[in-house]
């Protein structure tokens, strides 16, 4: 688009959005679209590691992470789905006001992808707060009835199970299957509020003009940041809420 | 906004090769926002269905599948013309693949322990 010598001269003066160490905006854009990638691919990385804890440990402990597995509520994390999901298309939305310029357009969509966050962080915050009541964040004392999370309430699935595998339950297995649970989808949420200030920022900016259809590298990055985090979470709730619930 | 960027954002539903941005149209992201939503219909509904160890096969293909459909048309990825974007996101799975495939080798080959 802008490959042309004199459209580059002419757009050098006329896009204050243009670094002078970049030769033209294609490079600005290309070089900031690949830094982001380069992220998101560390980024990989990182929720990979406690992706693969979550393997090995499913592995070895596999009767106790299908029973602990079953005290997630399926509806509330398959709301969360829908809500990332369409907090996505909202951000798409974004991306392609800013592309054609159209201002107001592009604060709503924003704003929804903040209130479709904020909404996602409401829902987890309630789970979060219904495991803390029944303790299954911690099982340290579980001889002691009163402070901390019932084993029982995992033996009625444990009873499905045959015999030989039955007795290897463990309340220390469950536990670290809650650790793991809280740690990923913990970290997920984090990335989840920085996302929501992000866009908070970049819609503050919008209102005020700043993007447009020669500069929005800004609202892209973040954009593929957003999902990012939905593809994340189009892992992690299968795997900590579905996989295990037929047992 | 130049008359040169409007064009560009005008017939780019019909041409997207002839631009380096691909402005995604509101029917096709509407279309893949759909086809999240029935993915996300269906890996519920196959939970409650006993498969056997293929519950985790069956969940897991369906999240790769959405996984897919969000990088390619929500990132752009089909899209772009920088060729560095695909090696870097080949080289992401490829190194989660090593991160995996290794450490399960090992795990799962200790039998004396």
């Amino acid at each position: 688009m802008h490959t042309s010598q004199a459209a580059v001269d002419e757009h050098a003066h006329e896009n204050p959005a243009l670094l002078h160490h970049f030769a033209t905006e294609e490079q600005q854009k290309n070089a900031a679209s690949l830094g982001m990638w380069v992220f998101l691919a560390q980024e990989v990385m990182f929720f990979g590691g406690m992706f693969c804890a979550y393997l090995v440990y499913r592995y070895k402990y596999f009767a106790d992470f299908g029973s602990a597995s079953q005290q997630l509520d399926i509806r509330l994390g398959a709301i969360n789905t829908v809500v990332l999901i369409c907090s996505s298309l909202t951000v798409v939305l974004a991306v392609r006001a800013a592309q054609l310029g159209k201002r107001m357009a592009l604060v709503f969509w924003l704003v929804a992808t903040i209130f479709l966050g904020l909404v996602f962080l409401g829902i987890k915050a309630d789970e979060y707060a219904e495991k803390f009541e029944k303790h299954h964040e911690k099982f340290e004392n579980h001889h002691d009835p009163g402070a901390s999370f019932s084993y029982h309430e995992l033996l009625p699935s444990q009873e499905k199970l045959p015999e030989a595998e039955r007795q290897y339950a463990d309340p220390h297995h469950a536990e670290m299957y809650f650790s793991l649970y809280f740690a990923m989808t913990g970290m997920h949420a984090l990335h989840m509020i920085i996302g929501v200030g992000l866009f908070g920022f970049l819609a503050y900016k919008a209102w005020r003009g700043k993007y447009g259809p020669d500069y929005y590298t800004p609202i892209e990055n973040a954009g593929l940041y957003w999902h990012f985090v939905d593809i994340v979470w189009i892992y992690l709730f299968p795997l900590l809420y579905l996989i295990d619930r037929h047992r | 906004m130049s008359d040169h960027n409007s064009a560009s954002g005008h017939t780019s539903e019909q041409t997207p090769e002839h631009v380096s941005e691909h402005i995604s149209s509101v029917g096709s992201s509407v279309t893949i926002w759909l086809a999240l939503l029935a993915g996300t219909g269906i890996t519920v509904a196959a939970a409650f269905i006993n498969l056997g160890p293929f519950n985790t096969i069956v969940a897991l293909t369906i999240a790769t599948i959405k996984a897919m459909l969000v990088v390619l048309f929500f990132m752009h990825v089909k899209y772009t013309h920088e060729k560095m974007t695909g090696l870097v996101v080949a080289s992401a799975i490829f190194w989660l693949f090593i991160l995996l495939a290794l450490s399960m080798a090992d795990y799962t080959t200790r039998l004396w322990r």
